[in-house]
């Protein structure tokens, strides 16, 4: 029943970011419209894809850092990203791809500079270090993207301020191709670990005892949600919020078994992000809102009546 | 089926050897208990005997192959072991985290069969928590939460169980209605249990065999009457002590240092 709900809820984001637009399309020419075709029905199904991809990860990643406030975000990837992206603006690279290609090298640095961080204390990954290795390392990468952002001329600046917020308006069909084909690589290692992660909720020592190969799956884990992320963040920016909240909605309707969650958190989140980037090109048309700024609108107030839930239970 | 043989430890960059020349058995139908002092070796001693340390020097058996050899979804067919700490990151019920010991049985894409559920109930019954099944975890006692985790351990149906202080913090009935249900599940399943306690007395009272540590050495083991004597005890543990015997069991009794003031 409620993954009847859910799937329903999908379509239903999927159709409306279709249908709904600045441009008015007729329903009767909905499938010969050059509009749906090639801009809106790449642009939602890019949506749905980075969303989707936001929430497993962040629904993964929390149980790997044993936190409840994690974000795919937070473990620097955003900083590398920006600084990818920015650096490729100020230089003026040019090709419809530089931008995506830069941010996602930019997110890959970041990444293994973490992942080195992570593993400081010996072999083993500690997970309270990737957490802490993270937010360094995005605010250090964030430091370097504010030096250059403040030397940009006013064009530049304003290009790179939106792209930090993120923007789904470079969707084709091409790169939702490309994160079509991409993606379930990591998604498909997600779940795979999803037993793992429920034993890793007691503590390494009792998961070990119970049969895990702890050091594996922190890994695999790691690395799948962080290829998730670098590869969201390469085509739309920063995208806050959906990795946070949607898990944590995830969590009150399909428990915590990641099993259920993980398939739960993915519908979840590119549900999320559909409709949020449908607001983002509608609400203030002809001009567009950055999707960012419409799931942390969205994203913030829900995510304070959950906290209300937590300390008041 | 566990096995240790003059088995040695040192953690890297000590000074000293954590455990040093300790050999130890743990048969089918028997309940062996291992005590001593507080940074005696205890906890090093289980992590070595359950393959998580490699012996610096010695062997480490279980079922006649080293312990380090064997794949962790393997052993814990075979083991089942009740850690001293456990977190619960998100909330969970009684039936989903005894659910949790069926995982090693699992194949990685398979769903929970029958026989797992039928595993998870003989585990219920079996340690008398089967009306707390829909429970939330977090609001068990300190008792009935023990006895929930070795529930979780014997729906893993091993042939071992491994508990680490299982007795801290429980009330008198507690404490002895979880010795009672270990002594059981030795007797009736046949279940071989090795328990790391700070408690004498209870070791005494309900363990076939003690081995007690001191500084990371073997001081005595075998049978309790072997091993907990007014001397030994009295040296390891550093504080006068009185004897006695009750059940045919030793049972020690800590004095004053001080004479006791008369009224």
């Amino acid at each position: 029943m409620k993954w009847l709900l859910l799937i329903g809820a999908t379509v239903v984001a999927l159709g409306a970011s279709v249908l709904l637009g600045p441009a008015a399309v007729p329903l009767s020419e909905v499938f010969r419209s050059d509009i749906v075709w090639n801009l809106r029905a790449p642009r939602a199904l890019l949506a749905f894809l980075v969303g989707g991809s936001l929430g497993a990860a962040g629904a993964s990643l929390q149980a790997l850092v044993r936190n409840p406030l994690a974000d795919p975000f937070l473990l620097g990837l955003s900083g590398g990203a920006g600084l990818g992206a920015v650096l490729a603006i100020a230089l003026h690279l040019s090709g419809p791809w530089s931008l995506p290609l830069a941010a996602f090298v930019g997110a890959l640095a970041a990444l293994a500079l973490v992942y080195r961080l992570g593993l400081v204390g010996g072999g083993a990954l500690d997970p309270r270090i990737l957490l802490l290795g993270g937010v360094a390392v995005g605010a250090f990468a964030a430091a370097i993207t504010t030096a250059i952002v403040s030397l940009a001329d006013a064009a530049e600046l304003r290009n790179a301020f939106l792209w930090l917020w993120g923007g789904l308006s470079a969707a084709s069909w091409d790169s939702v191709l490309l994160v079509a084909l991409y993606a379930p690589i990591p998604l498909v290692v997600l779940y795979a670990a999803a037993r793992p992660l429920d034993l890793l909720a007691l503590g390494e020592e009792p998961a070990r005892y119970l049969g895990t190969d702890v050091e594996r799956v922190k890994r695999r884990v790691y690395l799948a949600a962080s290829l998730l992320t670098a590869a969201a963040v390469a085509v739309s920016g920063v995208i806050g919020f959906v990795g946070l909240v949607v898990p944590h909605i995830a969590r009150l309707s399909w428990g915590h078994r990641h099993r259920a969650l993980l398939p739960a958190a993915f519908l979840g989140g590119g549900a999320l992000l559909a409709i949020a980037d449908t607001l983002a090109r509608t609400v203030v048309a002809p001009r567009e809102l950055p999707v960012g700024v419409v799931t942390a609108l969205i994203g913030v107030p829900v995510f304070a009546l959950l906290l209300r839930r937590w300390t008041v239970a | 089926m566990l096995r240790l043989d003059g088995v040695s430890y040192r953690y890297p960059g000590a000074a000293g050897d954590a455990l040093a020349g300790v050999s130890l058995a743990v048969n089918a139908r028997q309940f062996v208990a291992v005590l001593g002092p507080n940074g005696s070796g205890k906890t090093t001693l289980v992590r070595i005997a359950l393959g998580a340390l490699a012996p610096s020097a010695g062997r480490a058996d279980i079922d006649g192959r080293p312990a380090p050899a064997w794949k962790r979804q393997e052993l814990a067919r075979v083991i089942g072991v009740v850690p001293q700490r456990e977190d619960n990151l998100f909330p969970q019920r009684v039936r989903e985290t005894v659910l949790l010991g069926r995982y090693p049985h699992l194949s990685m894409w398979g769903r929970e069969r029958a026989e797992d559920h039928a595993a998870v109930q003989r585990a219920l019954v079996a340690c008398d928590v089967e009306h707390l099944v829909d429970r939330w975890v977090w609001t068990l006692s300190g008792g009935e939460y023990q006895r929930v985790r070795i529930a979780r351990a014997l729906a893993q149906e091993p042939k071992l169980l491994v508990l680490d202080e299982p007795g801290v913090s429980l009330d008198l009935k507690h404490e002895m209605g979880l010795f009672e249900l270990v002594r059981g599940l030795v007797d009736t399943q046949g279940l071989g249990v090795l328990m790391i306690t700070h408690d004498l007395n209870l070791a005494a009272r309900f363990a076939d065999s003690l081995l007690l540590l001191s500084e990371g050495r073997p001081v005595a083991s075998g049978a309790p009457t072997d091993v907990l004597t007014h001397e030994i005890v009295e040296t390891v543990f550093s504080w006068p002590v009185a004897m006695q015997t009750i059940d045919g069991r030793p049972q020690m009794i800590p004095l004053r240092q001080s004479k006791e003031p008369v009224a």
